[in-house]
């Protein structure tokens, strides 16, 4: 037993030792130290009160789409189209901050309201073609994602440019009146703060304490037994990417209204992507979310700096979540398989079925 | 628009779109076999930058290329050998490779933008050159242009007219059925993988050395989901693939062209349309509106039209394969 458990800490640390050591041999070979490397980032992100500032301002939208994500992958949808239900957000969040004046307290409610309409809207068409014409949400997704960024650049250099014309950068500042307030200072805003905390609990209490929470279980682990047990799939479907393209279209809200108090292009500025990484590293453990929001946000946060200090590409952050994920799936599989050996060790038939051990897929016959 | 400015928007139509043709003949490849590998814009990025790094400092343009398809192989090995062997999602692997790459490919090609390197020579067919109108538009081309057009009529040849394309189809179709027939499922995945990842890598090692010259952070962005599109456009038929890769590349051309010439031209739309496209083959297939339409047409019709417009994935595209 005590050798299980090792093993299972062995297993979990070694993603992390596997994605550091792949990135300081990188480091290695480009002729940076990687110790100062990693010391750079760790202070670009948590130096100051101001960065860690940016750092929680980053990790909004991020734990935003990421409890979304936590919705759909837990129905078993793959929806990639995230980014383009953050762009579908912001775009909705800013047709209102440039066309309706309101009294203070309903003015960003209804942004916000706004920008979960658009990005719900643009996810039910994913989910709406998956039910009525099978098509695969990834590729609708994908395609979806391309007509978002070409309607933001449209609306930006078309009829949202600002007076002084001829822009493709953004639109108009908006209004005092009409973006979210910031904690004096710094650069986040407590509303931003308190809907993400507010969007992860609701996903977290749905998931876990609701009937549909339940069946959106079943339906991941299959969707013809969920159907056979009275599930209906297909309004699930719809309802689990719905409400994460809302949630998807409040990071986009917050990316408009906070961080760029505009609209521009690539607004979603990859989060969309970076969710669905958060969201397979934490696998389906919606506690562990929140840490990995902020982990990947102070190393995308920190990682800027490295541009500045030591002439180092700040994708540097990207490639080190891009191994943690890689090697932490991959190596779910090996501990998968350990399980299923020990499992089929320890039952009474070791050599009966072919396909359950190691040793048993493949082409043995072949 | 005079004859000639057409011809010659033709010839870089059809340079511009042969990257694309053979990362999009790759992955059908890949995806006849059952396996998809989602990870074609990071894999097109991270070759493209390798093979530069490579040109650049050995001057050997092969061995870019080889480089470019080793990495390609490599990327689609492990999407392949991750669902194979370790039984996770081709798509969540497929799709970390993606974003992956990317930032690979930024992180190891800093110090190399914007600088001149080694580059494919442009290479005149003699004879076939001098053939009016055909000749300039893909006979005055270099040899990546002429070696994605032969790679498409390799790939309609060896998987409609050869026992080995046979049996490639029926892993992608019905695993179980090829695998009762003798067919090694496992292995014939792993070894399309492997040549569709190396033929995707290719395209990458493409662009950065013939056409579009140079290394940039995000060089080919968006060029990868764009084939993964062509793909389905196409059927994953090798001549309607084709058609698709140059009926895009004919719309950027389009673009740029109005974009200069036409103040107010409906760009955007002209931007959207291969996505719109996408989703309309894909809704048009899957709800069977198509098989709709086909029973429509007169009888003689409809087995030409079928085998025309016939685009349904593999069957067992993207499942894993357990032998019962």
């Amino acid at each position: 037993m005590s050798e299980l458990s090792w093993r299972k800490v062995l297993l979990g640390l070694a993603p992390f030792v596997l994605a550091l050591a792949s990135v300081s041999a990188l480091l290695v070979a480009v002729g940076a130290p990687p110790g100062e490397a990693y010391r750079q980032i760790l202070q670009g992100a948590f130096e100051s009160p101001a960065k860690m500032a940016d750092v929680l301002a980053f990790g909004v939208p991020l734990l935003l789409c990421a409890s979304g994500l936590l919705l759909t992958f837990t129905a078993g949808l793959w929806n990639i189209g995230i980014e383009g239900q953050i762009a579908m957000g912001a775009i909705f969040a800013s047709a209102v901050a440039l066309y309706v004046r309101l009294p203070a307290g309903l003015q960003i409610p209804l942004e916000i309201l706004a920008a979960m309409v658009g990005g719900a809207l643009w996810a039910a068409i994913a989910a709406w073609l998956r039910n009525v014409a099978q098509v695969n949400e990834i590729f609708s997704g994908t395609a979806l994602n391309y007509l978002a960024t070409n309607l933001t650049t449209w609306l930006i250099s078309g009829p949202w440019q600002p007076p002084e014309g001829g822009s493709v950068h953004s639109t108009p500042i908006f209004g005092r009146h009409a973006v979210l307030p910031m904690m004096t200072g710094l650069r986040v805003s407590w509303v931003a703060l308190l809907l993400a905390a507010l969007g992860f609990a609701v996903v977290v209490l749905a998931l876990r304490g609701t009937h549909w929470g339940l069946q959106l279980r079943a339906m991941g682990r299959s969707r013809a037994s969920a159907h056979i047990l009275g599930v209906r799939v297909e309004r699930n479907t719809i309802l689990s990417m719905a409400a994460c393209g809302a949630l998807a279209g409040v990071a986009g809200a917050m990316r408009a209204l906070g961080t760029y108090q505009s609209l521009r292009p690539l607004i979603s500025g990859n989060i969309g992507f970076l969710a669905l990484l958060v969201v397979m590293l934490a696998s389906t453990k919606a506690t562990w979310v929140p840490f990995i929001v902020v982990f990947f946000a102070a190393i995308l946060t920190g990682s800027q700096r490295l541009n500045l200090v030591m002439q180092l590409d700040d994708s540097a952050g990207g490639v080190l979540q891009g191994f943690l994920v890689l090697f932490a799936v991959l190596i779910g599989g090996v501990r998968q398989r350990l399980e299923a050996a020990s499992t089929a060790s320890r039952g009474r038939q070791p050599q009966s079925s072919a396909g359950a051990g190691p040793a048993g897929e493949g082409e043995a016959l072949a | 628009m005079t004859n000639q400015v057409l011809i010659s928007m033709l010839a870089s139509v059809v340079a511009t779109s042969s990257p694309l043709l053979t990362a999009a003949l790759g992955e059908m490849l890949t995806e006849r076999a059952g396996v998809v590998n989602l990870s074609l814009d990071g894999t097109i990025l991270l070759a493209a930058a390798l093979a530069f790094i490579v040109g650049y400092h050995t001057g050997s343009v092969p061995l870019a290329f080889a480089v470019a398809a080793i990495v390609g192989a490599i990327m689609a090995l492990i999407v392949a050998l991750g669902s194979i062997v370790l039984r996770q999602e081709q798509v969540a692997i497929g799709f970390v490779l993606t974003l992956l790459g990317d930032s690979l490919s930024a992180f190891v090609g800093q110090s190399y933008t914007r600088i001149r390197g080694a580059s494919v020579p442009h290479w005149p067919l003699p004879l076939l050159e001098r053939i009016p109108v055909l000749g300039p538009i893909l006979f005055q081309q270099n040899v990546v242009v002429y070696a994605s057009i032969a790679l498409m009529l390799l790939a309609w040849w060896w998987l409609y007219r050869t026992r080995a394309g046979l049996r490639l189809r029926a892993t992608g179709e019905r695993p179980v059925s090829a695998y009762v027939r003798g067919v090694p499922v496992q292995r014939v995945r792993l070894l399309y993988a492997a040549l569709g990842g190396a033929l995707v890598g290719c395209a990458g090692a493409m662009y950065s050395m013939a056409i579009q010259l140079g290394w940039a952070k995000g060089h080919t962005r968006g060029m990868g989901w764009i084939a993964l599109a062509i793909v389905i456009f196409g059927g994953w038929h090798p001549m309607r693939i084709a058609l698709g890769a140059y009926l895009f590349g004919a719309l950027k051309a389009l673009v740029t062209y109005l974009q200069r010439t036409v103040p107010g031209a409906p760009v955007t739309l002209l931007n959207m349309a291969p996505w719109l496209l996408m989703i309309a083959t894909l809704a048009l297939v899957g709800s069977g509106w198509l098989e709709r339409l086909l029973l429509s047409l007169p009888a003689r019709l409809q087995r030409p039209a079928r085998r025309l417009l016939r685009s349904s994935p593999p069957e067992a595209m993207g499942t894993r394969f357990v032998r019962g």
